[in-house]
């Protein structure tokens, strides 16, 4: 059987919006891969945990609240501690300074408001090595 | 290319192989990344029993199946089930498995989400799957994670199914302890006499039971359940409350017990192993079957025949190469 892409999509600390979560992960499912959506206010130890189990190749944050910079800072940690390593992807509010900065801290890429889903897409297949050839 | 091919599952072998020793010693990374490449690759299970075939025999684990209609509350049972069982110090491997989509085969794999209160309990492992094309309510490789469960020393595999309508029996195949989850509203007694999924079931659950029409059909599925020969308990739960959970869970023991008084559960063993075949085989079937191209005049008689060569001719082969 082929190898499927698998993505956990997670919505880490207090805000209660995941409109967008599910926007994405109904659009990565019409790609064809297989999406684990975990829901509301997780802990950054929680999703890494559940990405290990479900050995997905992406994980994708969705983060509104403001906290993205020391969320991910957390969820990069404890993959280092766990040994786990798979790119990162941030999707929600996030001011381009600090776009950059979450970048620079090893975050694979960051998406901001009304970003098509079509390029989330690429950038997933492309960071797996799956992209079109 | 034949050669490259061979020598990628040979790679692919050794991989899961080194990872099965890593699960031995509960390293739950290496249990993630075996079931991937089961999950990619079925067969490759068959190195797995054989090199731990001792290890497989003394560990055994309880297998329970839930199985229902979407939306009857199978997930959030499954948590409060699995609540119960962590009280009792045991230790849970589950298997969740969602509908891929026929057309992109895509999936969103959303059971997780009733499972949040057990993600960093080391003791509980929670692995979401696609059906991938199958129509059973199961995913094929279903069997081989059990395989891997077991390796790791879970003490109970439960199994989540697709429960989209009447014929995702395959649960039966599977599992120990079937548990059918129903909810009020779902039908009058004549839902509940026909074949399928009602026949499979060990457990009756109806769950949302504080919802108007569950005494409804409890009564009606007293009724209906008289007329079969052996009697089978119905339990009434509020999977969000946890009431029932208790009730539910002695029932699942005392289901194990009478397995292992009557020898059933030996029974239960042997038809998951035929069912596991089974599925390989019409898989490798399936398999030959896509790939043959037909002359203008082929009769099926023809193409049974040439198609079960070519499978045998496989296998030798296989068997050859090990």
């Amino acid at each position: 059987m082929e190898k499927k892409i698998r993505v956990l999509i997670a919505k880490p600390g207090l805000d209660g919006h995941d409109r967008g979560a599910k926007v994405v992960a109904r659009g990565l499912r019409d790609a064809g891969m297989e999406v684990i959506y975990t829901g509301l206010r997780q802990t950054p130890e929680e999703i890494v945990k559940a990405a290990m189990q479900e050995d997905v190749d992406v994980i994708g944050l969705s983060i509104l609240s403001g906290a993205h910079l020391s969320i991910c800072k957390k969820v990069l940690e404890l993959m280092d501690q766990y040994n786990f390593h798979v790119p990162v992807f941030v999707g929600g509010i996030i001011p381009p300074d600090d776009a950059e900065q979450l970048l620079k801290m090893g975050i694979a890429a960051v998406f901001g408001p009304g970003t098509p889903i079509s390029e989330i897409v690429k950038k997933v297949q492309e960071v797996v090595g799956q992209g079109v050839a | 290319m034949v050669n490259k091919a061979a020598s990628s599952l040979e790679n692919e072998i050794q991989k899961l192989l080194s990872l099965c020793d890593k699960i031995i010693v509960k390293d739950q990374l290496a249990l993630a990344r075996a079931i991937t490449l089961i999950e990619n690759n079925p067969e490759l299970v068959f190195n797995v029993e054989e090199r731990y075939k001792d290890v497989l025999a003394e560990n055994s684990s309880h297998i329970v199946g839930f199985t229902g209609s979407p939306g009857a509350g199978k997930s959030t049972l499954t948590d409060a089930y699995v609540v119960k069982l962590r009280a009792n110090g045991k230790k849970v491997g589950i298997i969740a498995v969602d509908p891929s989509s026929p057309f992109t085969g895509g999936a969103l794999l959303g059971d997780r989400i009733r499972m949040k209160r057990h993600f960093t309990d080391d003791n509980v492992f929670i692995r979401s799957m696609g059906s991938r094309g199958n129509v059973g309510g199961l995913n094929d490789s279903v069997f081989g994670v059990i395989t891997l469960y077991k390796l790791y020393g879970f003490d109970y595999v439960i199994i989540e199914t697709v429960g989209a309508g009447q014929s995702e029996v395959d649960i039966a195949y599977v599992a120990d302890t079937v548990v059918l989850v129903l909810s009020p509203a779902a039908g009058d007694e004549i839902q509940l006499m026909k074949a399928g999924i009602m026949e499979i079931a060990d457990i009756f659950v109806i769950n949302k039971s504080d919802l108007e029409g569950a005494h409804i059909l409890k009564v009606n599925l007293e009724m209906v359940l008289q007329f079969s020969e052996s009697s089978k308990p119905i339990v009434l739960t509020v999977a969000t409350s946890g009431k029932g959970i208790e009730e539910l869970y002695k029932e699942i023991e005392n289901h194990k017990v009478k397995l292992n008084e009557t020898g059933e559960i030996k029974e239960r063993a042997k038809r998951r192993i035929k069912k596991h075949a089974e599925v390989i085989i019409n898989k490798s079937i399936a398999e030959i079957l896509s790939k043959r191209d037909l002359a203008d005049s082929t009769q099926v008689s023809e193409l049974v025949k040439d198609v079960v060569e070519q499978f045998c001719l496989n296998r030798t082969q296989n068997e050859g190469k090990s």
